[in-house]
């Protein structure tokens, strides 16, 4: 790493992890209700008695500790996924994993075979069932090209795959009775009220373990932005490269999505507008949009929170209402 | 294990979400033509809406009803019956090659009232409203199908029946209360309860509790752990309306509640699961239903 660009790193990352960190801080504090934080963090209240605790630890805390897993993942899967495919408008979603991932989740409200225990439910791990399988899918058929991986083939494979999967998917519903097809739209929406720490800790490996591929691909990924050609010539083992980019990002994706469902915008929006504000090297973009979808979503959350107290207004409709006309005041702004 | 997805009786209850804005009863009989005759009873009914095919089986025109909705479970006579569609998927041919002379369809089927008026077959349009709205109906039907005396006479059966509920609750104190008819099995997310308005919060009410939701002007409430933390209910009660229970379900389901230990009734143990069929249908049986919520809320005012 050069030194301008590693002088670049320290000067910028560090603004949008302090943006990250006090979202995270924050938002707890604000709610549909107004709580005491005093006594929610005086220990000499017993838990059972204590309704601000409960609020802040049981309600908001992992909400909003949710939002920054899931904003990061796929603010940083839509960064992968642009380098690798090559296409400015990818999404995590793209490359059809959020459409098995709903499949998966369907089946289960729509069947009545959701039964659950200790905070994770089977929907939730159906709904990662299906996005791997929907990687798996995607992946096989990409690499039956004759060398590596086709990006092509990856792209045209998971567009497909996304509107066979939506039909199976509005088949499911129009199976269902009321009351459930009603739940899997509703699912649809995303929706990050996850009620405990439990969903939040069986996700989080997945979330390490793709972040983990992450932290070495940026390099990769500035090269192979140039074409898989000029990566080749500067050494870059393209296949290999490409294979832990789509595979990394899909985990990422699946564990985001089953944790709080298809949270669109996100994956496109936050990439593009960190483009805009510190480059396209994907040192800084990465880490940097990774922080930025955090802080994004748990904005968003507040606004869900808040805007319909005592309901909720479901935060895929947020995201979208605040994401997509401010991305495009931004295009208009910088072109 | 099956904490019931829920049932498809439930499905009337999701109906509820689409029904707002309808606060009082609203039917209505659409002839096609000779508006001005008077009209012989209808001599081969189909329903498309369970708990009107439960009113006319109840009031005696079970005879001349010909088919029901794919959802209709009750009364028993009903499985052999030909099944229609239902508030999504009529089967419009179905249902015209029956030679229906009167449809009960749900207020919402737009299309299928055209088509049906368009056949010169009358419609009978139903939304679900309040519980006074549910006696209100079976008069109507009794009227509309001829069989207005012994309708009335149901109506009065249920009458009498609410009254004494109210009657022996009516010296308790009223028990807030959360009434869920939703949720994912095994978590606290996606509770669904009953807001301020229709027949769940009405049956609440006559039960001898009071909605924690009431200032909510909508029947149903997705409500969020925020939410049920502030409304802090002294009781929750979950109406399911599919199979019963087993002892072990009902433990783990009211067990599901646990986290939100400084709600009054997680702490006094005032999570109470009643299932089965027909409670959340607004139909002849709701009576029956307000008692078993009456028993579970007072047990104390049904002790003799």
């Amino acid at each position: 790493m050069t030194t301008a660009v590693r002088r670049r790193l320290w000067t910028v990352l560090p603004l949008f992890a302090a943006a990250a960190a006090m979202a995270v801080i924050v938002a707890p504090t604000v709610g549909s209700t107004s709580i005491s934080l005093v006594r929610a963090f005086d220990a000499s209240i017993p838990w059972a008695d204590n309704v601000d605790a409960q609020i802040f630890f049981v309600a908001r805390l992992p909400r909003v500790l949710a939002a920054a897993m899931v904003g990061a993942t796929l603010a940083a899967s839509g960064v992968v996924l642009q380098a690798l495919l090559r296409n400015p408008l990818a999404t995590p979603f793209t490359l059809g994993v959020s459409a098995g991932a709903a499949l998966g989740a369907m089946l289960v409200i729509a069947t009545g075979l959701d039964v659950g225990a200790l905070g994770v439910t089977t929907v939730p791990m159906a709904s990662f069932a299906g996005s791997l399988a929907a990687t798996a899918i995607v992946y096989w058929l990409a690499r039956s090209q004759r060398r590596g991986l086709s990006t092509n083939v990856l792209l045209l494979a998971g567009v497909t795959l996304n509107s066979f999967f939506s039909a199976l998917i509005m088949f499911v519903q129009y199976l269902a009775d009321f009351t459930q097809s009603f739940r899997t739209i509703r699912w649809l929406m995303g929706d990050l009220d996850v009620g405990s720490y439990g969903p939040l800790v069986a996700a989080l490996p997945f979330v390490v373990l793709s972040f983990t591929v992450f932290a070495v691909l940026p390099r990769t990924l500035n090269l192979l932005t140039l074409g898989s050609d000029v990566a080749a010539s500067r050494g870059v083992d393209v296949v290999r490269a490409e294979r832990l980019a789509f595979l990394s990002a899909s985990l990422a994706t699946g564990a985001a999505v089953s944790l709080a469902g298809p949270i669109g915008f996100i994956g496109i929006v936050v990439p593009h507008l960190v483009r805009l504000l510190v480059g396209a090297d994907h040192r800084i973009v990465l880490p940097a949009s990774a922080c930025f979808g955090a802080a994004f979503l748990i904005g968003c959350d507040v606004v869900s929170r808040t805007a319909l107290a005592p309901l909720e207004l479901p935060v895929g409709i947020v995201t979208a209402m605040i994401g997509g006309p401010f991305f495009l005041w931004q295009l208009v702004r910088h072109s | 294990m099956r904490a019931p997805g829920l049932s498809r009786r439930l499905a009337v209850c999701g109906l509820l979400a689409c029904a707002a804005g309808t606060a009082a009863a609203s039917w209505a009989l659409s002839t096609p033509a000779a508006a001005f005759t008077v009209q012989a009873p209808p001599r081969r009914i189909i329903s498309l809406v369970p708990a009107l095919t439960e009113m006319l089986f109840a009031i005696g025109a079970g005879p001349q009803v010909v088919a029901v909705s794919s959802y209709d479970r009750f009364p028993p006579e009903v499985a052999a019956r030909p099944r229609v569609g239902a508030l999504l998927d009529p089967d419009v041919e179905r249902v015209l090659s029956l030679t229906p002379d009167l449809v009960a369809i749900y207020g919402s089927q737009h299309d299928l009232r055209q088509q049906l008026i368009r056949a010169s077959i009358s419609v009978y349009d139903y939304r679900h409203a309040g519980l006074p709205d549910v006696l209100t109906t079976i008069r109507d039907l009794g009227r509309v199908t001829g069989h207005a005396a012994s309708a009335d006479s149901v109506a009065t059966g249920i009458e009498h029946d609410l009254a004494s509920i109210r009657a022996r609750v009516a010296a308790r104190t009223p028990l807030r209360t959360l009434l869920v008819f939703g949720r994912e099995a095994g978590a606290l997310r996606n509770v669904y309860a009953s807001g301020g308005k229709g027949f769940l919060h009405d049956m609440l009410v006559a039960a001898g509790g009071t909605n924690v939701f009431a200032d909510l002007p909508q029947e149903s409430v997705q409500a969020t752990t925020e939410l049920l933390l502030t409304r802090a209910p002294d009781v929750i009660l979950e109406v399911r309306g599919g199979p019963v229970y087993t002892d072990t379900q009902m433990r783990q389901a009211a067990n599901d509640w646990g986290r939100l230990a400084s709600v009054p009734a997680v702490k006094a143990g005032r999570v109470h699961v009643v299932t089965g069929d027909g409670l959340v249908v607004p139909g002849p049986r709701v009576a029956k239903a307000v008692e078993r919520l009456a028993r579970t809320l007072h047990p104390g005012a049904f002790t003799p």
